[in-house]
């Protein structure tokens, strides 16, 4: 059994390598950065395709004759056959590139739920969502007079799955969840979910963004309606992300924004808009980002999901213990299901002032309401401190992280 | 950077550990509340003045070290002030904790203990938990109930 976990500890220790960023020294400390739900940092593969872009592609798509345009073209759209491929659509045309999961989202809420939602109707999410898997249903719901109704969870931040079902109704429009919970990590068992949902006739749409990077996502055999994700925090890029979306749904839902690349014709008495999924990315793309996306793909592959969730999973347990071990702390989220994200309070100490003592050891984590309010109030935190692992992370970043707490209280005098 | 020791000196725990003024204002004649919605502070703060000067002050709340700290070392300072003077010390406090530290050395020392406070600008995701309390007082002498840094 140790052999194993040594044999992982060298793997990550060559992965390491492929993310120059890790060599840096804030205060002249190795950086132990466990922030990885806020963001991932980016392999030298990706970092250099985005600048080979740039040097020898960058052109527009889906415009231009000449030989850059089609090359740009060409790479642009492979790179959404990959992105297809990766969480296994059934057409790269289900694939809409999106600046990240909130406007993923927000496509959905405007395209997909404002058409649909008639007075008195209502949308599910639960009580852990991202503000950002809440507001644009909040605003929908507010524009067309529908409700937003919230499963709740229990003590250890597990969806109740009775009162999930209970709250589906003949009123209910879509069903809206994270994949993985941002502020506590809980993984929800999202294909039973689904097939609640689809028992009812209501759709699902995921919010993948703390999945795909730790995960293997299938939304063929999820049977999912639409899945939204970034690709910052799967080591690609910022300012680049992705819908997937049934081309039944897609094909069905008015554009969002208006401009170019999105029509077919246009004339003054009458447009008519482009095919999948063009018909939703106006505007010039992000083209850098969605070829840079791809290498990321490409990147996490070449590691395997196997290989990647079985050092996470290790690194979450040894995490988990140690962390309970230091007196005074208390970890929020302790779900059965769980991907590597710990959320904990300090007694007597506020999650800031916690966050700027790890950051002076050069141990970054994130202190704050994560985006989820509502959840940091049921469990009756204004805060929380929150550590996140990514695939390049060891156990000594850990021990740094608990040697860092210990000083922390040694501070505080607690 | 400089050394995380320089902003966490004892008296801030000091303060932190066991705040100031912490109590309620019998005839307060200005109150408001400030909160910082991105990590969930707040501080209630009640004044009672007379004649131009603050004669009594108190706060409530709950906050981070640095917060709670500023704000029982900002109620200490501003008691038996004129609202002149205190509208002057939230001026050079405000100029002290982000203001470049030249400017901000010349004209401090009116500021008293709160100068302990000026190692945010080191950290500048918490100069907003520093100066919670003193743009909460700004909002109650102007007679505005609620601050939202």
């Amino acid at each position: 059994m140790k052999r194993i976990d040594l044999e992982r500890e060298d793997l990550v220790r060559v992965w390491r390598r492929d993310f120059p960023i890790l060599d840096t020294r804030p205060n002249g400390k190795p950086l132990v950065y466990l922030d990885n739900a806020a963001t991932t940092q980016k392999p030298y593969s990706v970092i250099e395709t985005e600048s080979d872009y740039y040097r020898n592609t960058n052109s527009n798509v889906h415009r231009g004759v000449h030989w850059l345009a089609e090359r740009a073209t060409e790479a642009y759209e492979r790179s959404r056959a990959t992105v297809a491929q990766f969480i296994n659509a059934a057409d790269p045309s289900e694939i809409v590139f999106v600046r990240g999961t909130t406007e993923a989202i927000n496509l959905v809420a405007n395209s997909f739920a404002r058409p649909r939602l008639q007075p008195g109707d209502e949308i599910v999410v639960s009580a852990i969502e991202h503000h950002s898997n809440i507001v644009p249903w909040q605003l929908a719901c507010e524009h067309t007079g529908a409700a937003l109704k919230v499963v709740p969870v229990d003590d250890t931040g597990t969806l109740d799955m009775r009162a999930f079902e209970a709250l589906l109704g003949p009123r209910t429009q879509l069903v809206a969840l994270a994949h993985v919970s941002n502020a506590l990590g809980t993984v929800n068992p999202v294909k039973k979910l689904i097939d609640i949902a689809h028992r009812h006739g209501i759709p699902v749409l995921l919010d993948g963004a703390q999945a795909v990077a730790h995960m293997p996502v299938d939304v063929r055999s999820l049977d999912c309606d639409f899945y939204a994700f970034s690709g910052h925090k799967l080591y690609g890029p910022t300012g680049i992300g992705v819908l997937y979306g049934k081309a039944k749904w897609l094909d069905s839902m008015p554009p969002w924004q208006g401009g170019g690349d999105m029509i077919r014709t246009v004339s003054f008495e009458k447009t008519t808009y482009n095919e999948l999924p063009w018909k939703f990315e106006a505007g010039t793309p992000n083209i850098a980002g969605a070829i840079a996306l791809a290498a990321a793909i490409d990147y996490v592959g070449s590691l395997g999901f196997a290989a990647i969730e079985a050092g996470e999973h290790a690194l979450l347990e040894h995490a988990t213990g140690e962390l309970q071990n230091v007196d005074g702390v208390r970890l929020i989220g302790t779900a059965a299901e769980k991907s590597g994200i710990l959320s904990f309070v300090v007694d007597g100490i506020h999650a800031h002032d916690v966050g700027s003592i790890l950051s002076d050891a050069g141990v970054a984590v994130r202190a704050g309401h994560h985006c989820a309010m509502p959840a940091m109030a049921r469990f009756n935190v204004p805060a929380t401190v929150r550590a996140s692992l990514a695939l390049y992370n060891t156990h000594e970043e850990i021990d740094a992280l608990v040697k860092g707490l210990a000083r922390v209280k040694e501070l505080f005098g607690s | 950077m400089s050394d995380i020791r320089e902003l966490y000196q004892e008296v801030i725990f000091d303060h932190y550990r066991r705040p100031h003024n912490r109590h309620d204002v019998d005839h307060a004649s200005h109150t408001a509340v400030g909160y910082n919605p991105l990590c969930g502070d707040r501080v209630k703060l009640a004044l009672r003045i007379e004649n131009g000067i603050v004669t009594e002050v108190g706060f409530d709340g709950e906050g981070c070290a640095i917060a709670t700290a500023s704000a029982s070392m900002m109620t200490d300072l501003v008691k038996g002030k004129t609202l002149e003077e205190a509208e002057q010390l939230i001026e050079r406090f405000q100029g002290m904790v982000t203001g470049d530290p030249e400017a901000a050395q010349r004209d401090t020392e009116s500021l008293g203990k709160t100068r302990i406070l000026a190692g945010v600008r080191d950290y500048p995701a918490r100069v907003k938990c520093a100066t919670l309390a003193w743009h909460t007082l700004s909002a109650a002498l102007h007679g505005r109930k609620e601050h939202e840094e």
